[in-house]
């Protein structure tokens, strides 16, 4: 194939390196108001009272919203297809605060130095409450964090909010119980994952303003503007039609930016003063006013017979939501439904519960509940494997599904695609399991230990993800492919251009992209749940097979042949016989300007009803000091199956971008709150995200498979590569001494103390 | 206060206020590829040369730039293209928001360093953040452009 298989740059990467101006930030008007949010020192109180007067007075200051002034629609920031899973709890503006950060005035002013100056000069008074801090606690606990009567949710979720809890989950097949009684061997252990910080490069921002038709315009560093969209309808009650929204380059998200950030607050003020306003949180407000990963604890059981096949599979889990329930039950749900289809056991159950507490709420982050399930299950697996005395490897390749299996998740339809035990396999060579496996002395206190562990992701969310496309002939014989779908970095705009060129038989140049614009593109959920590769491609991919078809159809007209005598060949449609032939170009300015009067678009709506598994064996080699108890990664092994590889060297650099924010999460990455709930963890000072240093050797491959439902075979690969770090370096840690770190992350201190504790045993 | 700088060979006398820092100079008057990012001096996507030295420019005041001699990304474009041709072929800008302030601590190094092992590069561009790409595909672009330069 022409384009797809091929490393081709991103087709913005020149600009983007260069530092031209296409971020938010670069485009916003000058005179834009500066929108700053006053928010709560405490983790649950009620404004007793808010004077503004003085502020107002202030020279720039152009307003000065409280929760007098926004509108009474509670909503969700979470950018999710509607109706949202997520529960509308939240006011622009309330008297209750919730978390330390949660927001309690809005001001515009001519520019930061002014709205700064009238923050200060706000005065609130709070009637403080005893803050749910501890989400082991929450459930039951005397402070409820959403008392109001008006909260409600689209549809059952197992809300209690009397009781603390969002969102519970169920999900079982086959008798666990019963399995779990005739086991041979059991595996029975609590794990705990902690909330992880986003830290893309570029903060939260937006700029808003009206148009010629007093529409509102927001630019938005967003992943989901479809969502965003549909958030500030509700949000500010008015309706979508009068509302537009724009992304245009964006400086990462990583799930972050599948939440809203600050874009109601911008639009009210530009609603409110009729002027354009941008809002951008710094890092602070990024770190402790936005969301992080759900920190959770489950609890695993797990049963096998003496041959090591795993008979039995029990997930409880809890998860803490924070203040607000952005995708509490959907990130409940997904630490089941990306783990318990990977082993093929007889019975599987998941049950769980989301909880409300007084901090930061949590949100999307790339993973979604897999990665934190994935620490759970792999690392009982390991134990598992070490009880049965058996290889780790060897029980995985025992018990993992495979091709032609079904998946509990979808019983009517067989797995289409996997690649996982050449991945196993592959993986054990690449890193020396044979020689290293399981431990090594390398200096008088270092030793060095390897770990493994085995993860799948989804494609898309099944029967709800729908994308559509559209290519048109432009009438001097290019294209131009809209699409909804939000390239954050990722290089969706390229690998989609590829696509379309490879069924178009054109080159990259022929095509302009154009994403993502609510009054222009078509619709799509925007990018996260690993759904652009795999839903936008099919789109993409039928849209121009649509086009293609036309085109021939029109050409073989001029000809004045029937379609089945004619063929399109890159730039021209030629009669089979070869005796004619039409120029793309002229097919096109016929159509659009001439006597054909009919400018051909190709269109598709694609969504599936499953969401085929991209599957990742990582392999981690760790040293660990023997003094000190510090565990460094020297090498990782990270061997992928995300079908078809569209373009490797971005699909590599996605890989290896995952694995190392999954090496932050095994070993420093941690958002900590002292005891009244504020967040200590709040810059980078504080907040260790991996330099160039920390990372060591990670070493991608791929081992290719075709996903019959695919594009071109494609499956997706964006999140399914943070979800191995964690729980192979917490095995490799215990193979290195004997402590197994259950509470990620596994720090100096935690290994020190568990090798002090064996030492007393 | 007034103050004299030249910006990419380009002398200017603008007015800034006391507590003013460079990176927002600089936006103001129009570089937009300073980019910031940490507000505590430890992102490195603010990266400009004073003096022709890699400097967080978040984290000097303009008027402590008085006098000197400033260089943006605007004001290095072919070199950054030549750059910016290997790094993404690695595919390792991604989001790319990092990417100015990297590539100029990158054509820095190449100045400064003659034939620079991996650590030393990796030490040398250790102060540049990046959360999308892991490192490892701008450690191999790094190699390959000063493998072409050479």
């Amino acid at each position: 194939m022409k384009f797809v298989g091929q490393s081709i740059s991103k087709i913005d990467g020149m600009a983007l390196v260069t530092g031209k101006p296409v971020y938010t930030d670069d485009i916003a008007l000058k005179n834009a108001l500066v929108v700053k949010l006053l928010r709560s020192p405490y983790a649950f109180a009620k404004i007793k009272s808010i004077d503004t007067s003085k502020a107002e007075q202030l020279d720039g200051v152009e307003c000065i919203l409280t929760y007098k002034d926004v509108p009474q629609a509670r909503f969700t920031l979470a950018g999710q297809s509607y109706p949202e899973p997520s529960p509308y709890d939240r006011l622009i503006l309330e008297d209750i605060v919730r978390y330390v950060g949660d927001e309690v005035a809005i001001i515009a002013a001519v520019d930061e130095k002014t709205a700064l100056k009238a923050m200060k000069l706000i005065k609130v008074e709070y009637e403080v409450f005893e803050p749910v801090l501890d989400f082991e606690k929450a459930i039951g606990h005397t402070s409820v964090v959403h008392p109001e009567e008006n909260l409600s949710t689209n549809f059952e979720i197992g809300l209690q909010k009397e009781k603390n809890i969002v969102a519970s989950h169920r999900f079982e097949v086959g008798d666990v119980d019963g399995e779990l009684a005739q086991c041979d061997v059991i595996v029975e252990e609590t794990y705990y994952t902690q909330a992880q910080a986003h830290a893309m490069m570029e903060t939260y921002r937006t700029f808003t303003y009206l148009d010629h038709m007093g529409r509102l315009v927001a630019i938005s560093s967003t992943q989901v503007p479809f969502h965003i969209r549909r958030q500030l309808a509700r949000a500010l009650q008015i309706p979508a039609s009068k509302i537009r929204v724009i992304k245009p380059r964006i400086g990462g998200g990583f799930g972050a930016k599948q939440t809203g950030g600050g874009d109601v607050f911008a639009a009210l003020v530009t609603l409110k003063t009729g002027k354009p306003a941008k809002i951008i949180y710094d890092r602070q407000e990024t770190f402790s006013c936005t969301t992080s990963r759900h920190a959770m604890r489950i609890k695993v059981k797990m049963g096998a017979d003496k041959e090591g096949l795993i008979k039995a599979l029990e997930l409880q889990v809890l998860s803490d939501t924070g203040a607000y329930g952005e995708h509490a039950s959907t990130v409940l749900g997904c630490v089941g439904e990306y783990t318990l289809p990977l082993y093929k056991a007889k019975a599987r159950r998941i049950t769980g519960h989301a909880v409300y507490t007084n901090k930061m709420p949590g949100g999307a982050f790339r993973g979604y509940g897999a990665t934190q399930g994935t620490f759970a299950v792999e690392s009982a697996v390991n134990k598992l494997a070490e009880k049965l005395g058996l290889d780790p490897a060897a029980v995985r390749l025992r018990n993992i599904v495979k091709a032609g299996d079904t998946l509990i998740n979808y019983p009517n339809h067989p797995l289409g695609s996997s690649t996982l035990d050449q991945c196993i396999l592959k993986g054990q060579e690449l890193i020396g399991w044979k020689d290293k496996y399981p431990v090594r002395q390398v200096a008088p206190n270092k030793v060095r230990a390897l770990g493994m562990a085995v993860t799948m992701q989804g494609s898309g969310i099944a029967n709800i993800d729908t994308s559509t496309a559209e290519i048109r002939l432009n009438d001097d014989g290019n294209f131009t492919l809209l699409i909804g779908a939000t390239d954050m970095g990722t290089g969706c705009d390229t690998i989609l251009t590829q696509m379309a060129a490879e069924v178009l038989e054109t080159s990259m140049e022929q095509i302009i992209v154009n994403a993502a614009d609510t009054d222009i593109s078509p619709y799509d959920p925007g990018s996260y749940a690993s759904s652009t590769t795999y839903v936008a491609g099919m789109a993409v991919v039928k849209a121009a097979e649509d086009l293609k078809q036309q085109i021939l159809a029109q050409g073989a007209r001029y000809l004045e042949v029937s379609a089945q005598d004619a063929e399109l060949d890159g730039n021209v449609v030629k009669t089979l016989k070869g005796d004619k032939e039409i120029s793309l170009y002229q097919i096109a300015e016929l159509s659009v300007l001439g006597t054909g009067r009919q400018q051909l678009v190709g269109h598709s709506t694609y969504g599936n009803e499953i969401s085929p598994p991209p599957f990742v064996a990582g392999f981690a080699e760790v040293e660990v000091d023997l003094e000190t108890g510090k565990a460094e990664l020297v090498d990782y092994v990270a061997v992928v199956d995300c079908g078809t590889v569209i373009n490797p060297s971005l699909a590599r650099v996605q890989t290896e971008g995952g694995i190392a924010q999954g090496i932050g999460m095994a070993l420093y990455e941690d958002v900590r709150y002292d005891q009244k709930g504020r967040m200590q963890t709040n810059s980078f000072m504080q907040y260790k995200i991996p330099c160039r240093k920390d990372i060591g050797t990670v070493r991608v491959f791929f081992e290719s498979s075709f996903e019959p439902t695919g594009p071109f075979g494609a499956k997706s690969i964006g999140e399914v590569v943070a979800n191995t770090p964690a729980p192979a370096i917490a095995h490799a840690v215990y193979n290195a001494v004997g402590v197994r770190v259950q509470s990620l992350p596994i720090t100096p201190e935690k290994v020190f103390m568990g090798m002090q504790e064996l030492a007393r045993l | 206060m007034l103050i004299n700088l030249s910006i990419n060979g380009k002398d200017v006398r603008i007015d800034v206020a006391k507590d003013e820092f460079l990176a927002d100079t600089l936006r103001a008057q129009g570089f937009l590829s300073v980019k910031k990012a940490c507000d505590t001096s430890c992102c490195g996507l603010c990266t400009i040369w004073i003096d022709g030295k890699p400097t967080l420019s978040c984290s000097v005041l303009s008027i402590r730039a008085d006098g000197k001699k400033l260089t943006t990304i605007e004001g290095l474009q072919q070199e950054a293209a030549e750059f910016a041709e290997v790094l993404t072929a690695e595919g390792a800008e991604q989001c790319g928001f990092c990417s100015p302030g990297f590539t100029m601590t990158v054509l820095a190094m190449k100045s400064e360093l003659k034939n620079p092992s991996d650590d030393e590069i990796v030490h040398y561009l250790t102060g540049n953040l990046c959360r999308c790409t892991g490192y490892m595909g701008q450690l191999r672009a790094v190699k390959k452009y000063l493998e072409v330069l050479a």
